[in-house]
């Protein structure tokens, strides 16, 4: 039996004027979730979160939350709770008053505000500046006391729009791990919304990828990223290969692709039929680059390398392929050995395995 | 070389800065200075109608007699006679009430002007300030039209059977209020719209995400966010209704003596100009503070922008 949802979006459509943001979407969010919304700019995820805080109402379709329709529910009675895009933070209250002003709103007792508000200051390591007001704050600590505001009602979902888009590289990474040992000990449901998927990849349990207010999928970070089920999911979540070509042969477990002479076995991912155009993807750090040809490789092509690309921990290659195709392998720097150095201009073999690639017909 | 230019470029601030200061000795403090010698003279009836004048071809002589003949008479004068403290009673009475009414009014007002779509806001602020771009006297006799025995709000009233007879508006406290609101209204509403307008709507979102229904959001978010604004409007208003001459003179009796109006009949009607210097001295001293309040706290936002 497959649990009950905590949000529910069913057959969402919300409109501004004639343009469509989110278009007849249906997302199940379970609890204790990690929840990570990706896309583009503009492709609709802070209207997503919006309808669920309730600062939006959708045209056509229902958001439920423990089961329950949300339509007509204004914002101040639901328990989600929201961390702005812009913080948001109350320029004239300290910042134990903006973490004590949604524990002021339920009418708490002052000891159980003050506590709590004492509790969330630990989490969030901000002791020292509770009366601090938040323009005399850094980036990352306001960013701090905007996670301890909402997080302080206890919210059944939290929901995080681009939480940590103002800081600084450093301070990003880290902070990511901090979100999600927090998500993990409080146990509380967090949606958060991104257009940077390494974030979306490190934090979350599950991604839905969108794309002009649709899903393009959802799925765990490794399914989206190995079996990605479009052209366009494949390209927006890392660097990928998509090769062109004519089903040739359908097998019971790989399918023949053929292009200009190229003949690719790819792993039967997706069911097509002989005669059909389908497209490849391979990732670049599956494909493996050498100076003479395996015999055992079952896809390979000779071609010469055009551009190098040194990356720190790994260097991209760019090769054109006999055939006329580019394309891009990667090989981590601490596999490389000197006596293989490959340069630009060497005639180069590439090689991989069927299961390298996914099958894609769209 | 940066250091150079640098040099250059805070003396010519440092002119900029004076310029304004050099305007106010000018025009503020010579006048003011004269009008403070008038005060501590005496009335007479020649010309001018007060005593003494420096007399520096008299040389040192002259200027110890100048310095012995001003005396304090005039303002003990002030204290002693009850008409003057109740016009300065009155007056700081007229402007509280006036201010407080006018904020009730303006804060709706620019409230509604701030949330107003985008396009419409800069017609709707002209709105507000077309009124003043004409005749300040026509507009006071329209007034004096409109709260007359046969005028258009008595009308108004039994049109709507409010009132059954005709009320006397003119030359009472209310048309005194009617006539000062109305003519200091832009002076509220446009500071309050300039806060209120920066304000970030988010804010509210916030408020609203953490619990706060709207009406509470407006006490615990927009009001403190605003009393920038607040306080803008309410000093623009107060300061100049103290002292506010025309409106009590043609819409009001003579209960609302204002001192603006005392000032007027000493200056003009007994030519005692000593008096109406002092009057006016210590209606500075008393709008002193507010006006360095409202000095201070323009100068710490322009500070902060
Ligand atoms: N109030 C509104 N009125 C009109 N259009 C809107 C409104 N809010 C959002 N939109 C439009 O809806 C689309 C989705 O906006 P949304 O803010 O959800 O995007 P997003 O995915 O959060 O983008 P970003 O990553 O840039 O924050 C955009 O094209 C935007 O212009
Ligand atoms: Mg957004």
């Amino acid at each position: 039996m497959a649990a009950q949802p905590l949000v529910t979006f069913d057959r969402v459509t919300k409109r501004f004027g004639d343009f469509t943001a989110i278009d007849d979407l249906t997302l199940d969010i379970f609890e204790r979730e990690f929840f990570a919304l990706l896309g583009p700019s503009g492709c609709g995820k802070t209207t997503l979160l919006r309808l669920l805080a309730g600062f939006e109402a959708p045209d056509e379709g229902r958001v439920l939350l423990g089961g329950e329709d949300l339509a007509g529910v204004p914002p101040y009675r639901r328990p989600v709770n929201m961390m702005f895009q812009s913080y948001a933070l109350f320029p004239h209250l300290t910042v134990a008053g903006n973490i004590a002003f949604g524990l002021k709103q339920d009418r708490l007792p002052k000891a159980e505000i003050a506590e709590r508000v004492d509790e969330m200051l630990a989490l969030v390591q901000l002791g020292a500046l509770a009366q601090r007001k938040p323009d005399q704050l850094s980036g990352g600590q306001r960013q701090r006391v905007a996670l301890a505001r909402s997080l302080a009602k206890r919210p059944k979902v939290l929901l995080l729009d681009e939480p940590l888009a103002a800081l600084d590289r450093k301070l990003r990474e880290e902070t990511r791990f901090e979100l999600k040992e927090l998500q993990a000990r409080l146990a509380t449901t967090f949606v958060i919304v991104t257009h940077d998927q390494d974030e979306a990849m490190t934090v979350a349990d599950r991604i839905a990828v969108m794309d002009h207010g649709r899903i393009a999928q959802v799925g765990v970070p490794a399914e989206i990223y190995e079996q990605p089920n479009s052209r366009w999911v494949a390209e927006f979540v890392g660097d990928v290969n998509l090769i062109e070509g004519r089903v040739t042969t359908v097998y019971p477990s790989f399918v023949l692709l053929e292009r200009d002479g190229l003949r690719l076995r790819v792993a039967a991912t997706a069911v097509v039929s002989p005669g059909t155009t389908a497209w490849a993807a391979l990732r670049p750090e599956k494909i493996s680059i050498a100076h003479e040809a395996s015999d055992s490789a079952e896809n390979g092509a000779a071609g010469i390398v055009t551009d190098i690309g040194y990356l720190g921990t790994v260097s991209r290659y760019k090769v054109r392929l006999d055939c006329g195709l580019v394309v891009e392998a990667a090989m981590m720097n601490a596999s490389r050995r000197a006596s293989q150095t490959i340069g630009v201009n060497d005639r180069v073999w590439l090689s991989w395995t069927p299961e390298a690639g996914v099958l894609l017909t769209r | 070389m940066g250091d150079m230019s640098k040099t250059t470029n805070t003396r010519s601030s440092r002119l900029i800065v004076l310029a304004p200061y050099a305007w106010l000795v000018l025009f503020f403090l010579a006048p003011f200075l004269i009008v403070l010698k008038i005060s501590l003279s005496q009335s007479t009836l020649m010309q001018p109608p007060y005593a003494p004048l420096l007399a520096l071809d008299a040389g040192w002589q002259g200027l110890k007699d100048f310095f012995g003949a001003l005396s304090l008479d005039n303002y003990a004068a002030l204290f002693t006679d009850a008409l003057y403290r109740r016009s300065y009673l009155k007056s700081l009475e007229v402007a509280a009430v006036s201010t407080a009414i006018l904020l009730f009014i303006g804060y709706p007002v620019a409230y509604a002007l701030a949330r107003a779509p985008r396009r419409w806001q800069a017609i709707l602020v002209l709105l507000v300030v077309l009124p003043f771009w004409t005749s300040f006297l026509i507009r006071v006799y329209a007034w004096i039209n409109i709260l007359q025995r046969d005028g258009l709000l008595n009308d108004a009233l039994l049109a709507l059977h409010i009132i059954d007879r005709p009320t006397t508006w003119l030359a009472t406290d209310s048309a005194v209020y009617i006539g000062i609101v109305y003519s200091y209204f832009p002076f509220m509403v446009l500071p309050l719209y300039a806060t209120l307008e920066r304000m970030d709507e988010s804010l509210l979102e916030a408020a609203a995400d953490l619990g706060a229904p709207p009406w509470k959001t407006f006490f615990l978010v927009t009001v403190p966010l605003s009393l920038p604004g607040i306080a803008a409007g309410a000093l623009l208003c107060f300061i100049p209704i103290t002292g506010e001459f025309v409106m009590p003179d043609l819409l009001g009796s003579s209960a609302t003596l204002m001192i603006g109006q005392t000032l007027w009949t000493e200056f003009f009607g007994n030519r005692d100009w000593p008096a109406a210097a002092a009057l006016a001295v210590v209606l500075l001293v008393i709008l002193a503070g507010p006006i360095l309040l409202y000095q201070r706290r323009e100068a710490r936002a322009l500070e902060r922008r």
